[in-house]
């Protein structure tokens, strides 16, 4: 296992001279002390994660670990060419994919993983959004196995949520530990709500004359992440509006104020597709504003990101990842993709079965860490479960190496001690690709553990870049 | 601003103010019942709550059922703990329109009243009460201190304060036969703590010695209730406030008048063109109820003009 911050060799790894220096100092205890206060402010502040149908508190804190973790200058300056590289090639891939479909053409993609899959929506081909720009905020996520190589686990092209864990850990920790930052020279990241804000300005419709109005569309306070929505739109300084807040006419959309219907020209949705507009994809669905996409389509307003973006962080369609860089850009990609074994293929699959005990199996349209198999954690009865699920339904399944994520220090109850950790950058693509040198980290707070999803026990930590 | 934010905004002060009402109420209704043969004043705080008015009617209900009905009730949307429950809902769903220091306020010990147990919260009855009344207070102050003076302020106001004409009002409606003059004959004790109750639960009652020197006259509390413009829940003072409110409301709105305005404007002539001798004379009971619906009417009015639901 790869320790961020004591490596096997010895020591303590440069950019985490001061943390090791700071921990000495402090103490197990006071730190103990001052986690407990950084939990207070959280629930005070309301920044909770809502878990429903799971019985007990609806409303839960992520685990707020105040130990950061931390990149040196030289790390992140290829994390960041990494992960610009990879939101450009995404949308470079879109574009195709809904318009000359030249990568098919070129025998790199399979034509039926792209038509024949439930991301892919026949109504956007042909379409050019703003831009040309399908999705304007790429989550991706990052994980290491030492301290050379980072790689990609996943992409999140639709509606990536964690950014305001990000903004908001660094408040904390800054309000909490000011002597630190002093000392540390940290990247500052507080300028993310106005690069998503110019992000969002920069892809209004081209029928848009003069300041765009731009909204957040939220599915309401019961979604998961409505916290971010509603904190989003506060440091952006617009409206956060519900689907019943829009409606269109004449082709055009409207919100309802107490000033009667007023346009709307950008729509950042942290809706999924489906629930956009029950005219064109659920017509059995209340959710949802209809008409929405047919102003979208004839160039009323832009929908960010675009309807049938999530085709690119499809899990069957990551594995052609770095041919997408290499096709579009002409560039070698900077991040690895993991290895991954498609379970669509038979050769592939016998791989898989063979080896289940020491694999990852992940659901191609799952998320939130739900559906998926660890093997070596695995017990013998979900492994024939797993048998069973993926011989009936190959095409749903793909499955990885058990990666031996990095560890970094964690406050534990015991000790600190190291926990397994990702890494989720929020790249913004507009007419500019932006970066904010920092991102969410979640940890894995049960001893050994590698899942780090919050809706599955997982922690959050504040992401240090040093400067140089 | 949406319309669901004007509205969100109007109704959460709406259900603060209702709290801290309802919490003085049941304050009066705890201190007539400890006078001998009282027993009648907790069924008329039933009735001026509006909402355990079935109560009020039911011989066997007891003290604690009215209380329990009043504070606890996860089935009544108008008891206290519905009221914080609401407004914090109300406050989450509009979470960017608030300040920091508002939303705090709510989110802070929200879930309190849903553990309480019952008979420690008529046990306890006056700690939570205070808890209730300093919640309400500390919302309003961090909405004074903090908030931007624009439309949404405007409507957070014009909730609250319509809440408090009709609180003001239902609960002179209950006991202006207290206040008729035929009962104005000894003054005895009795007589005393009936009028003085309707001071306390407007916690008027220092207010009142500071204005009339000390002497409790019927026709001094109805005009101080109704009448008096310095006193902030009489329905003078609210009335004449909605009024402002929404002529500010206009003049943000390029001038744009609507029919809430004529309501709060007639009411404001109307009260203002009143002495209490008058309003005896043509009957109390009648100028209440009349001031009631036009409240009633005044805020779905609102709502219309600004385009949400009442």
């Amino acid at each position: 296992m790869f320790d961020e911050m004591r490596p096997q060799s010895g020591g303590v790894r440069a950019p985490y001279d001061n943390i090791a220096a700071w921990l000495e100092a402090t103490g197990e205890e006071t730190l103990r002390r001052r986690q407990a206060e950084a939990e207070a402010l959280f629930r005070r502040i309301g920044i909770t994660f809502a878990v429903y149908g799971q019985g007990g508190d609806p409303e839960r804190l992520i685990p707020f670990d105040l130990i950061p973790r931390v990149f040196g200058a030289s790390e992140w300056r290829k994390l960041s060419r990494g992960v610009r590289q990879r939101a450009r090639a995404l949308n470079a891939f879109l574009y195709d994919v809904y318009h000359r479909a030249e990568i098919i053409k070129a025998g790199i993609v399979p034509e039926a993983l792209v038509y024949q899959n439930e991301a892919f929506l026949p109504d956007m081909v042909g379409f050019d959004p703003p831009g040309k720009v399908y999705s304007h905020i790429v989550g991706v996520d990052v994980v290491r196995t030492d301290a050379v190589d980072f790689q990609v686990l996943e992409d999140n092209c639709r509606t990536p949520s964690g950014v305001s864990y990000m903004l908001e850990n660094r408040e904390i920790m800054m309000r909490m530990f000011p002597q630190l930052f002093a000392s540390c020279a940290v990247e500052p990241i507080d300028e993310y709500p106005s690069q998503l804000m110019h992000t969002l300005q920069e892809v209004a419709p081209p029928a848009c004359k003069g300041e765009p109005n731009i909204v957040i569309l939220t599915p309401g306070p019961l979604n998961s992440a409505y916290y971010e929505h509603s904190f989003l739109a506060d440091l952006m300084g617009v409206e956060l509006v519900e689907p019943s807040d829009l409606f269109v006419d004449e082709g055009k959309v409207w919100m309802r104020t107490t000033r009667g219907p007023q346009r709307v020209d950008v729509i950042y949705r942290r809706i999924d597709d489906a629930y956009i507009d029950p005219l064109v994809f659920r017509p059995d669905s209340l959710l949802g504003v209809p008409g929405l996409f047919g102003a979208y389509r004839a160039g009323a307003v832009t929908l960010c990101s675009a309807p049938g973006a999530g085709i690119a962080d499809d899990k069957a369609i990551y594995v052609f990842t770095p041919e997408m860089i290499r096709f579009y850009l002409g560039e070698e990609p900077v991040l690895k993709n993991v290895q991954t074994w498609r379970c669509s293929l038979a050769d592939e699959r016998d791989h898989v079965l063979a080896n289940l005990k020491d694999l990852v199996v992940k659901r191609v349209h799952g998320s939130g860490g739900y559906g998926m198999l660890i093997g070596p954690k695995a017990t013998k009865k979900q492994l024939a479960d797993f048998r069973a699920q993926i011989l009936a339904e190959p095409d749903d399944f793909i499955a990885q190496p058990t990666l031996d994520l990095s560890a970094a220090p964690t406050l534990c109850s015991d000790a600190i001690e190291s926990r397994h950790v990702d890494f989720r950058p929020f790249c913004l693509v507009g007419k500019e690709v932006r970066l904010t040198p920092g991102g969410l980290t979640r940890v894995a707070l049960t001893k050994g553990s590698l899942v780090v999803n919050s809706s599955q026990g997982g922690g959050v930590k504040d992401t240090w870049v040093l400067s140089d | 601003m949406l319309s669901r934010t004007a509205q969100m905004l109007f109704w959460m002060s709406r259900y603060i103010e209702r709290a801290d009402a309802t919490a003085r109420l049941i304050e009066m209704g705890r201190r007539m019942a400890m006078l001998p043969t009282a027993n009648a004043e907790w069924r008329s705080v039933a009735r001026a709550s509006g909402s355990a008015a079935d109560l009020a009617d039911d011989t066997k209900a007891t003290s604690s059922d009215i209380i329990l009905r009043l504070l606890l009730d996860a089935e009544n949307q108008s008891s206290i703990r519905c009221c914080f429950a609401q407004a914090r809902a109300n406050a989450k769903a509009i979470r960017s329109s608030l300040t920091t220091a508002m939303w705090e306020t709510l989110n802070d010990q929200w879930r309190l009243l849903e553990t309480l147990d019952a008979e420690v919260g008529v046990g306890e009855l006056p700690i939570w009460l205070d808890w209730a009344k300093q919640r309400a207070a500390a919302f309003r102050g961090a909405c004074e201190t903090s908030l931007l003076r624009n439309d949404g302020y405007i409507f957070l106001r014009l909730g609250e304060l319509v809440e408090r004409a009709e609180m003001t009002l239902r609960l002179l409606d209950v006991k202006y036969y207290v206040l008729l003059p035929e009962t104005d004959v000894v003054g005895g004790g009795r007589d005393y703590h009936q009028w003085t109750s309707v001071l306390r639960a407007t916690s008027a009652l220092r207010a009142y010695h500071h204005v009339y020197r000390g002497d409790y006259t019927p026709w001094g509390i109805a005009e101080f209730l109704v009448l008096n413009p310095m006193f902030p829940r009489s329905a003078a003072y609210c009335y004449r406030t909605i009024d402002q409110r929404l002529n500010e409301l206009a003049s943000l709105y390029d001038g744009t008048r609507f029919e809430c305005h004529d309501i709060a404007a007639a009411m404001v002539r109307r009260l203002d063109g009143c002495d209490i001798q008058t309003l005896f004379q043509s009957g109390l009971h009648e100028f209440i109820e009349d001031a009631i619906q036009a409240t009633n009417r005044l805020s779905s009015e609102i709502a219309r003009a600004y385009h949400f639901e009442s």
